[in-house]
């Protein structure tokens, strides 16, 4: 099986890596279009700031595949939003993958939401073995609202989209790689889709 | 429901851990990886680093620490200590740091934090203040706190937060070392004053005192060394002890 994480300069991939190692997988990072294209699975993560984000995929041409992609993608934290239509962060058009607009928490609690929240209303084969209301680890000021795409839901002032699902494309909001042994299934379960 | 977190901060001097420690079934306390290990599996949410280490060839063996971490624990964690540029940054995240904390090196140059939010987005920017409660006022400290500053904590504190900080870690130096509890009246007024989290340092000695700090500081995350490492408090009873007073924990 060849798994790789798309490298477009987003901070911090080497954790996504490491937690594929110790379940297993020798990932590579690339952002080679025919090496992501061929690949058998493709992660997206993503930590920043969107509209630099946007522009960095726009610059290796990945904004156009990764929507094309027809093995199982998934989105991390960042990358959820990026594989949105819309977000507020620098106003920012995404590759629009889910048709979904990305909003800022607007609240009395703090923003970005930092911290361990639960999990619930799990949905598709993502969440094997992950029991409701399971913690996962979330750094995040923006958030995907509920839709018909949402496999998992957390609330902080409201319900949002913890995770989403449409098609083969896969994203969630928290960051499995640091979501103690509960993350490292999640991750499984996506190197077993 | 977003929980409160419980962090164990252990300082690190070329590559090793410095204060003893103290754990029977450990092969090698003084492992930094062998201890974050421990941690997270017991309960930590999140681990802070701290390298006390001076000189430029120390901070080489952090580097490959903070790599050994990150392969091995699956928790986030921060490394503070000595950061002053955006290449420090970026060479400690590329290796795998989930957040850096930055103290003195944005007191004398504010501009950075904005750089490195800028950079690096404000989630993975902690700013650490260091103050020290003198007659009414309190003011910022620099180097652990060894220099003062004529600095108002709290405007300094609001400033970290409109210059992008995404965190802050206030340690009050009148507090840290006593084992007497956390500075709570001044943390609540830091917590209702940004808009940020707050993570509270100096001062835990007895599980009380966390539940102190979430309650009456009204802090989001509270660090300790000693009282961890010294076995003096197991975090898994830590956090039964708070559930059960209803502050909300993973367990």
């Amino acid at each position: 099986m060849k798994l790789v994480i798309i490298d477009y300069g987003a901070g911090n991939i080497k954790s996504v890596k490491y937690a594929l190692e110790r379940i297993g997988v020798n990932a590579e990072l690339t952002n080679d279009l025919i090496k992501i294209e061929n690949a058998d699975k493709v992660i997206l993560p993503g930590v920043g700031e969107a509209s630099s984000a946007m522009i960095e995929l726009k610059k290796y041409e990945l904004d156009k595949l990764i929507p094309t992609l027809k093995q199982p993608v998934l989105g991390i934290c960042l990358g959820i939003q990026l594989m949105c239509e819309f977000t507020e962060e620098g106003n920012t058009d995404c590759m629009g993958i889910f048709p979904i607009k990305v909003k800022k928490f607007n609240t009395e609690l703090k923003v970005p939401q930092v911290g361990w929240n639960n999990i619930s209303k799990l949905k598709t084969c993502l969440f094997n073995q992950v029991k409701e209301n399971e913690y996962a680890y979330f750094v995040h000021s923006f958030y995907a609202p509920l839709s018909e795409y949402t496999i998992a839901q957390t609330i902080y002032d409201k319900g949002f989209s913890a995770a989403l699902q449409k098609a083969n494309f896969y994203a969630c909001q928290f960051h499995p790689e640091k979501s103690s042994d509960a993350g490292q299934q999640i991750l499984k379960n996506f190197v077993n889709l | 429901m977003l929980t409160k977190r419980i962090i164990p901060c252990l300082d690190i001097k070329n590559g090793r851990t410095v204060k003893g420690v103290n754990f029977e079934n450990l092969i090698d306390a003084g492992d930094p990886v062998e201890l974050a290990k421990y941690y997270s599996e017991n309960g930590a949410d999140e681990l802070v680093f701290l390298d006390i280490s001076a000189t430029k060839e120390k901070r080489k063996t952090l580097v490959d620490l903070v790599e050994r971490i990150a392969k091995n624990i699956n928790i986030p964690f921060t490394v503070g200590g000595g950061i002053s540029s955006v290449g420090d940054v970026s060479i400690l995240l590329q290796s795998g740091a989930d957040k850096v904390s930055v103290n003195s090196s944005a007191v004398k140059n504010p501009e950075l934090i904005n750089h490195l939010a800028n950079k690096f987005g404000s989630q993975c920017i902690i700013v650490a203040i260091d103050a020290k409660q003198i007659d009414d006022n309190w003011k910022v400290y620099l180097v652990g706190g060894k220099v003062p500053t004529e600095i108002d904590l709290f405007e300094w504190a609001a400033e970290v937060e409109k210059r992008g900080a995404g965190e802050i870690l206030f340690t009050s130096m009148n507090h840290d070392g006593t084992k007497d509890g956390y500075a709570n009246q001044t943390l609540a007024i830091i917590s209702q004053l940004v808009n940020i989290p707050v993570i509270a340092s100096g001062g835990a000695g007895n599980m009380q005192h966390f539940a102190d700090v979430f309650k009456i500081g009204k802090s989001d995350a509270a660090l300790a060394a000693s009282v961890f490492h010294f076995n003096e408090i197991s975090i898994a009873e830590l956090k039964q002890f708070l559930n059960n007073q209803d502050i909300n924990m993973r367990v």
